[in-house]
C-alpha cells in the first residue's frame, strides 16, 4: 500500500496540511487504512526531499503554525506514472496465512484441519463485518468507500474459497490411508 | 391499508424459537447401504434471526433444511416448529402445521407457468382455505414487501430471473408463515440479482421471521447473523457477527 502516492494524489487537487491529507486519505479509503499523522508528516517529509512536494509559501501557516504542502511539476509526473503501471504481485506483501498454512501442513504435530475450521470462522465473522459495514453506507456514501469495501469483500470471500479447497485436498489422502 | 396482521406482527412465544432441532440424526436406507445424513445436529433458530449453512456437498445441507421444515421426518432426535414437536403430529396435522408455519425457496422456482404472479402466490392461501379475494390482498402486499408490486398481473414468464425468484419467495411468505427456508435460492442468478435476493431475505429477518439459508456463497452467508459449517452430517464450526450476537 502506497501513502507516499495517496497523498501525492490528494495534493494533486490542491495545496493541502498534513492533517487534512490523513483525513480525505482515510475518508477515501473507508478507514481500512487508519493513518496516524507522524506518518504523514514523515511521508511528507520524504516527498519534499525527493523535490516532489513542496511547502506552499502562497499559503499562509496556520494558527498553530502548521505548513500547507503543493504537489510540484516532479511529483504530477510520478503521480501519472503510477495510474499508469499495474500492480505486480511482487509488490504485494506476501499472505501471512499462507505461509501458516504450507507451514502447518509440512510441521509434524500440528493439526491442520484445525487451523482451517479457526481460520474459516475468524474470515467468516470478518466478512459479516465487511457486509454489515457496506449496508450501512446510504447513497450519499462515496462510491471510493463502497469500492475499497467490495475490494474487502471479494479478498475474504476468495480466502473462504481457497479454504475450503485446502480442506477438499488435504481430506483426500486420509480418507485413502485412515 | 389492509386490515390483515403481516406475518411479521405475529407475537413470537416468549423466548422460544421458529425452529428447533436437538440432537438431530438422518440415516438414508439400512444396514450396509445406510447413508449418515445428519449425524446429532442442533440448531435453533429464532425470530428475526437469518442463520446461513455452509458446507461441501453431501454434508447434510439440504437435508438439514428439509428436516427443519417438516419436509423430511429425522431418525432420531427432535424439531420442533413453533413449539409444536413434529414427531407428536399425525401426518394431517403436520401437514398442516408446515403449510401455515414454514415456506420453501428452492432454485428449481416451481412458479405455475399459465398462473399469474399474484396467482401464484396467492395459490398456498387459497389451498389453505381463504377466499380468493382475501387470498389475493394479502398476496399483492407480500409482492410489495418483495418489491414487485407493479408486476403481480404479468406471467412467470415475463419476468427476469431475479424477479422470478423475488414471486418464489414472496409465495413462501404469503399468510402467517414465520420460518423460511432457502435452498440456495440465488444459485441460478447473476451477481446483482442474487443480491437482490439476499436483501429481501435481510429484510424479512429483519421483520421479525426466522430464515435458515443453505448457500455455498460465502458473500450471501455473510448476510447472516449465524453461519453455521456443516461437515459429514455434523456442525463443525460457527461464526455469529458483531459482538452482540456472540454467545
Amino acid at each position: 500500500m502506497s501513502v507516499r502516492h495517496g497523498l501525492l494524489a490528494l495534493l494533486s487537487r490542491g495545496p493541502r496540511y498534513g492533517y487534512q491529507l490523513r483525513a480525505e486519505f482515510e475518508a477515501s479509503t473507508a478507514t481500512t487504512w487508519p493513518l496516524n499523522i507522524g506518518q504523514v508528516y514523515t511521508t511528507l517529509s520524504r516527498l519534499e526531499r525527493d523535490g516532489l512536494v513542496s511547502r506552499d509559501d502562497q499559503g499562509d501557516q496556520d494558527e498553530q503554525g502548521r505548513v500547507r504542502y503543493a504537489i510540484t511539476p516532479e511529483g504530477r509526473d510520478e503521480l501519472d506514472r503510477w495510474f499508469a503501471k499495474p500492480v505486480s504481485r511482487a509488490d504485494r506483501p506476501r499472505d501471512e496465512l499462507v505461509i501458516k498454512l504450507a507451514m502447518a501442513v509440512t510441521t509434524p504435530g500440528v493439526d491442520v484441519a484445525a487451523v482451517i475450521r479457526a481460520q474459516r470462522s475468524a474470515t467468516m465473522r470478518g466478512l459479516q463485518e465487511l457486509t454489515r459495514a457496506l449496508r450501512s453506507l446510504d447513497a450519499s456514501s462515496e462510491a471510493a468507500q463502497r469500492l475499497v469495501i467490495d475490494s474487502m469483500i471479494f479478498h475474504a470471500e476468495a480466502e473462504q474459497r481457497w479454504l475450503d479447497h485446502c480442506e477438499a485436498v488435504l481430506a483426500r489422502p486420509s480418507e485413502e490411508n485412515p | 391499508m389492509t386490515e390483515n396482521r403481516s406475518p411479521d406482527r405475529l407475537p413470537a412465544p416468549d423466548g422460544e424459537p421458529v425452529v428447533r432441532m436437538t440432537g438431530v440424526v438422518r440415516v438414508h436406507g439400512e444396514g450396509t447401504g445406510a447413508v449418515h445424513a445428519l449425524r446429532g445436529v442442533s440448531l435453533d433458530v429464532a425470530a428475526g434471526e437469518l442463520v446461513a449453512v455452509m458446507g461441501p456437498s453431501g454434508s447434510g445441507k439440504s437435508t438439514l433444511l428439509n428436516i427443519a421444515g417438516g419436509l423430511d421426518r429425522p431418525t432420531e432426535g427432535s424439531v420442533a416448529l413453533e413449539g409444536r414437536e413434529l414427531r407428536d403430529l399425525a401426518p394431517k396435522q403436520l401437514a398442516e402445521l408446515r403449510r401455515r408455519s414454514a415456506g420453501y425457496v428452492f432454485q428449481d422456482l416451481n412458479l405455475v407457468p399459465s398462473l399469474t404472479v399474484a396467482e401464484n402466490v396467492a395459490l398456498p392461501r387459497e389451498l389453505d382455505g381463504v377466499r380468493t379475494a382475501k387470498a389475493r390482498r394479502e398476496a399483492l402486499a407480500v409482492l410489495e414487501e418483495v418489491g414487485l408490486a407493479d408486476l403481480g398481473d404479468r406471467f412467470p414468464d415475463d419476468l427476469s430471473g431475479g424477479q422470478r425468484q423475488r414471486a418464489a419467495i414472496a409465495r413462501a411468505l404469503v399468510g402467517e408463515r414465520r420460518l423460511l427456508l432457502a435452498d440456495e435460492p440465488t444459485g441460478a442468478l447473476d451477481t446483482r440479482a442474487g443480491d437482490e435476493i439476499i436483501q429481501v431475505l435481510r429484510q424479512r429477518a429483519d421483520a421479525g421471521a426466522a430464515v435458515l439459508l443453505v448457500t455455498h456463497e460465502p458473500r450471501y452467508a455473510a448476510w447472516a447473523d449465524r453461519v453455521v459449517f456443516l461437515k459429514d452430517g455434523q456442525i463443525v464450526d460457527s461464526a455469529a457477527a458483531g459482538m452482540e450476537t456472540a454467545r
